[in-house]
């Protein structure tokens, strides 16, 4: 398969060889970086979601962010589980939203507070 | 839903028209299928408070324009409304446009308005910019500039506190003669009067049509815009015109009233009379032929382009008076319009009042006070402001300086503002170089407060002119 | 009112500034924000990967702002927010309104500007079409989500392919819309490589380089945009249009630095970068005022704004307690392949290391920045690439600075 690196704004076009679930072989890349990338990206390819929620009692909604990389095929779902959350002002940065979101040991937390204003 | 009197259409004609009928006794009401007043032509002209050389001498246009002009600087002042009198040059490059300019400038004298020709240097001297290629140039000092709207807002509101009511946002489908009445039914309703006034801009032909049998026709003739961004020093302080030759009239270079600069328009005959969108061939079309009076001239700096429909009746003069029994009319009132309206409104007004036999009322509510624009105040004036009503200190719009208190105001006039271009044409807020980037969520919220309706209800210009589609995280059945 | 230092605005540059005042020994300092909250666009920019460089993790926007509003408030700085500034004059005197204080007269010894910058509305473009509802700005839009709470539209195009329109495009088909296409003018895109495959390709939206958005229709509400493929001069190609069925077009389309105040300040900008011209202390024409951050210029990364900010910072509390003086500069000039080169002067008898900050003009492939002052090559930085989107630094050390006899030109050289 074929993947952009995205390390840095060359944009290297790797040629990834796959096979039975491992990379056998990373072409393409003019540096070391685009190898690790390639060898992560083309296997288990993991994303930060972030997102904004509605509070109850407040203007403004709250930004969440996973608090690390989840699996990429996950993100949809994720947003679908952020969905069903029921919010009340006020919540301070930081705080846990939502612990061990769909089962990947990654809680979902505030990256910002809101306070209440309506 | 009975009234004594109706009019067709809130563009500026008849705008002042209902000010002028508001004055005397009977219900008035002001119909218009657009959701706020100056939604047609009134709201995307040049701004041009024409002097009065440019029609025929004899004609209807003529007299009114000259007519019109004269009344200006007093009724902007009456109204609040901005009006600057800059002057106007009409640029030639030949012999051929040289005749044309001696033939307009023997036209303007006969029509009593003050011209005159000026060679190349004074052009140039009055006006270094212009294209060096320059002739001559007819000069006519008297040329002003006003806020069409703005005027149209400010007329709407004088009849509107006198007591005409304002039906927006019905199109009018029949006019009809029942029982003595005139039944005007509209898409959403049915209303009838005793004396109907026909001063429907584009489509006063068709409602013309309704009403006579000797049929007109009016041609809409789209005009396409750039507006330029404020700057300190504007290229021109004058209406820079081009003189007309075979080829068109050409285009008009301009500051507004506000201290843009105004490039256009293009001139094309269109089937739509609704169709106000621009054209990647219009607005070529203006910046080429601007060229002609101002070689400089680029896209940088354009801060929007926009259309606006011009009604053309085939005959060409303004068609002003009664056209049935108890029904009146102004039909193609095409430029010189703008500068027209408050004479047309002052003679038809007058007819109509004499022939109905109209009472005039004991009473008449003056003009609701003009705020002076935070805009224009000075610091004292800013300070003293803002310590009476502290809404002057929270600043909506960056780019025109303007004010929560302004904004606020603008909605609660008589003929108050409910869309977010109904705000921005009233307070500016959203006209400036950012063109709403910054405040129209601001004044989304402003709107939909004043008007106790949610957000997803706050519309641009009315209609389905929704500007949000729903809150963050809500689920499509649920809406 | 008298203050020693005054910043213009709490968003990243200024917040830097002020704490860099402070720290400076500053205690009569003032920051005006016109927000209600400090924190600038960061408070909407809610995806992550900010701060990198500075504190050597990623963090969304409001964490990285927080950051800095945090040491700001325990070094007791006081922000002024819901605060207009009016005008900022030639010595120093401000005015700015707001609800609580009224209107106020502010007499500053030093100021930094730190005002940010605004987005190129669609007028500054010519797109042709109607003026319906639906077409916003991306920045415009991202408030909207994800400060207010509220959906622009269902069905998207993203005219512009910058940064915050490919972090737009995701946002929207996060939050529930449909995101049918991103349509960049020129034949890259000026956005990170990460930012076009986590926003575009995960979310299998197109991509359409070197078109445009040609015609917009609907009367009130949008109900559709015209895009076409362009030419080598950037004019649409007749026949290879597409039509696109949406209720909302976003443009991210450029950023302009918001400096109508700098100029009423008799402040010179550059043609090029549309901010103002500094010396190597961020020191604008007009003495004791100060630029940085995205009035200055368009920054790429927030860890720039805040680096280029602390100096500001730092410059104006010299400024202030009268220990500042500039000796005799020598100019910094765009040579090819350079769009503006920040700071436009350097004080070479200073002998302060310096930082040039440019964009390259277009993409250089296996290329190499060359700082020439007359024939002697100064300073030399190669990369495999130089994009537009990518802000090109190149450090001139102490003694290089000290040893500069005369004007810089800046070049790139490279495939193109």
């Amino acid at each position: 398969m074929e993947i952009i690196c995205i390390n840095c704004p060359v944009g290297c076009r790797l040629k990834v060889k796959v096979e039975g679930g491992e990379v056998k072989e990373v072409a393409g890349n003019a540096c070391k970086r685009g190898d690790t990338y390639a060898r992560q990206e083309c296997v288990a390819p993991m994303r930060m979601v972030t997102a904004v929620i509605p509070v109850e009692g407040s203007r403004t909604p709250l930004s969440v962010k996973t608090a690390a990389p989840i699996p990429k095929h996950l993100l949809l779902d994720c947003m679908e589980a952020l969905a069903g959350i029921k919010l009340k002002a006020p919540i301070s940065a930081k705080s846990v939203i939502l612990r061990d979101v769909l089962g990947t040991g990654v809680d979902i937390i505030a990256t910002k507070s809101v306070k209440i204003d309506l | 839903m009975h009234y004594n009197m109706m009019i067709i259409g809130a563009g500026v004609t008849g705008c002042a028209l209902a000010r002028v009928l508001s004055r005397y006794e009977g219900s008035l009401a002001v119909l218009d299928r657009g959701y706020d007043v100056a939604e047609g032509a009134s709201k995307a002209n040049s701004g041009i408070v024409h002097a009065g050389f440019d029609a025929k001498p004899g004609t209807l246009k003529a007299k009114l324009n000259v007519r019109g002009a004269n009344m200006f600087p007093g009724l902007c002042e009456e109204l609040g409304v901005p009006y600057s009198q800059p002057g106007a040059l009409v640029i030639g490059f030949d012999e051929e446009d040289r005749r044309t300019l001696l033939n307009l400038v023997e036209q303007g004298v006969q029509n009593g308005v003050e011209v005159r020709l000026l060679e190349r240097d004074q052009v140039l001297e009055l006006e270094p910019n212009t294209n060096p290629a320059v002739e001559c140039a007819l000069y006519a000092p008297t040329s002003g500039l006003t806020s069409p709207y703005e005027l149209t807002f400010a007329l709407a509101d004088h009849a509107a506190v006198n007591g005409a009511e304002f039906l927006l946002g019905e199109e009018v489908a029949s006019v009809a003669r029942t029982g003595g009445l005139w039944q005007v039914t509209t898409d959403k309703n049915i209303y009838t009067c005793e004396i109907l006034v026909n001063c429907a801009g584009i489509s006063s032909a068709k409602i013309h049509n309704m009403m006579s049998d000797d049929k007109k026709t009016v041609i809409p003739r789209r005009g396409q815009y750039y507006l330029m961004d404020r700057m300190a020093n504007l290229p021109f302080h004058m209406t820079m015109f081009q003189c007309p030759t075979k080829m068109g009239k050409g285009v008009l270079v301009s500051p507004t009233v506000h201290g843009n600069l105004l490039l256009g328009p293009s001139a094309e005959d269109i089937p739509d009379e609704k169709d106000v969108s621009t054209t990647a061939e219009g607005l070529a079309f203006v910046m080429d032929k601007c060229r002609l009076t101002w070689p400089q001239a680029t896209i940088r700096g354009a801060i929007t382009n926009f259309s606006g429909i011009r009604a053309h009746e085939q005959d060409g003069d303004f068609i002003i008076g009664k056209v049935a029994e108890n029904a009146y009319e102004t039909v193609g009132i095409e430029s010189p319009g703008l500068s027209s309206a408050p004479a047309i409104a002052e003679m038809l007004g007058a007819q109509i009042a004499a022939e109905q036999n109209l009472q005039a009322k004991g009473e008449i509510v003056p003009a609701p006070k003009r705020s002076k624009p935070f805009s224009h105040m000075t610091d004292a004036e800013r300070a003293k402001a803002v310590a009476e009503n502290p809404l002057y200190g929270n600043l909506v719009c960056r780019c025109e300086v303007v004010t929560e208190a302004e904004i606020r105001e603008a909605i609660r006039r008589p003929v108050g503002a409910t869309t977010v271009d109904g705000v921005k044409r009233r307070t500016r807020s959203g006209m400036g170089r950012c063109q709403g980037g910054f405040c129209s969520p601001r004044v989304m919220e402003i709107l939909a407060e004043e008007l106790g309706i949610p957000m997803t209800e706050v519309t641009k210009c009315g209609g389905e002119s929704y500007l949000l589609s729903g809150r963050v995280g809500e689920k499509e059945e649920q809406k | 009112m008298n203050v020693d230092v005054l910043v213009i605005g709490a968003g990243p540059a200024g917040l830097a500034a002020a704490i860099a005042a402070k720290e400076d020994g500053i205690h009569n300092l003032l920051v005006l924000e016109r927000e209600s909250a400090p924190g600038g666009i960061l408070k909407q920019c809610i995806h992550n990967g900010f701060g990198l460089h500075r504190f050597g993790e990623e963090l969304t926007g409001p964490e990285y702002a927080q950051k800095d509003i945090d040491r700001a408030e325990e070094l007791g700085i006081t922000i002024q927010c819901d605060t207009t500034v009016l005008s900022v004059s030639e010595d120093k005197v401000v005015t700015c309104v707001s609800r609580e204080h009224g209107f106020q007269e502010i007499h500053a010894k030093a100021i930094v500007l730190a005002m940010g910058c605004r987005e190129r509305p669609r007028g500054a473009l010519g797109t042709p079409g109607t003026r319906c509802a639906g077409i916003y700005s991306a920045g415009t839009a991202q408030k909207l989500v994800n400060l207010m709470g509220y959906m622009p539209g269902k069905r998207c195009v993203i005219l512009g392919s910058g940064d915050i329109g490919l972090i737009m495009a995701r946002r929207m088909t996060l939050q529930g819309a449909k995101v049918l296409a991103c349509v960049e003018l020129m034949p890259y895109s000026s956005g990170l490589n990460r930012n076009i495959v986590q926003c575009l390709e995960d979310y299998d939206i197109p991509l359409y380089l070197s078109h445009t958005v040609v015609d917009i229709h609907g009367k009130e509400k949008l109900t559709g945009v015209t895009v076409a493929q362009v030419d080598a001069n950037r004019k649409p190609v007749p026949g290879t249009e597409m039509e696109f069925d949406c209720d909302t077009l976003l443009l991210s389309v450029g950023l302009i630095p918001e400096n109508e105040l700098s100029v009423g300040a008799g402040v010179n900008l550059s043609a090029v970068t549309s901010g103002a011209e500094v010396d190597d202390t961020l020191q604008t024409n007009v003495p004791g005022i100060f630029a940085c951050g995205n009035v200055l210029h368009v920054h790429d990364l927030v860890d720039h704004v805040s680096n280029e900010s602390f100096k500001a910072g730092l410059s104006a509390a010299q400024f202030a307690k009268g220990e500042f003086a500039v000796g005799e500069t020598v100019a910094v000039l765009d040579g090819q392949g350079v769009r503006g080169v920040v700071p436009q002067r350097i004080c070479a008898g200073a002998g302060r290391a310096v930082e040039l900050m440019f964009r390259p003009a277009g993409v250089y492939r296996n290329a190499v920045c060359v700082v020439k002052c007359g024939d002697n090559i100064v300073a030399r930085k190669k990369a495999p690439i130089f994009t537009p989107g990518e802000m090109v630094v190149v450090k001139l050390p102490e003694d290089v600075v000290a040893g500069l006899s005369g004007d810089l030109t800046v070049s790139v050289e490279g495939g193109q």
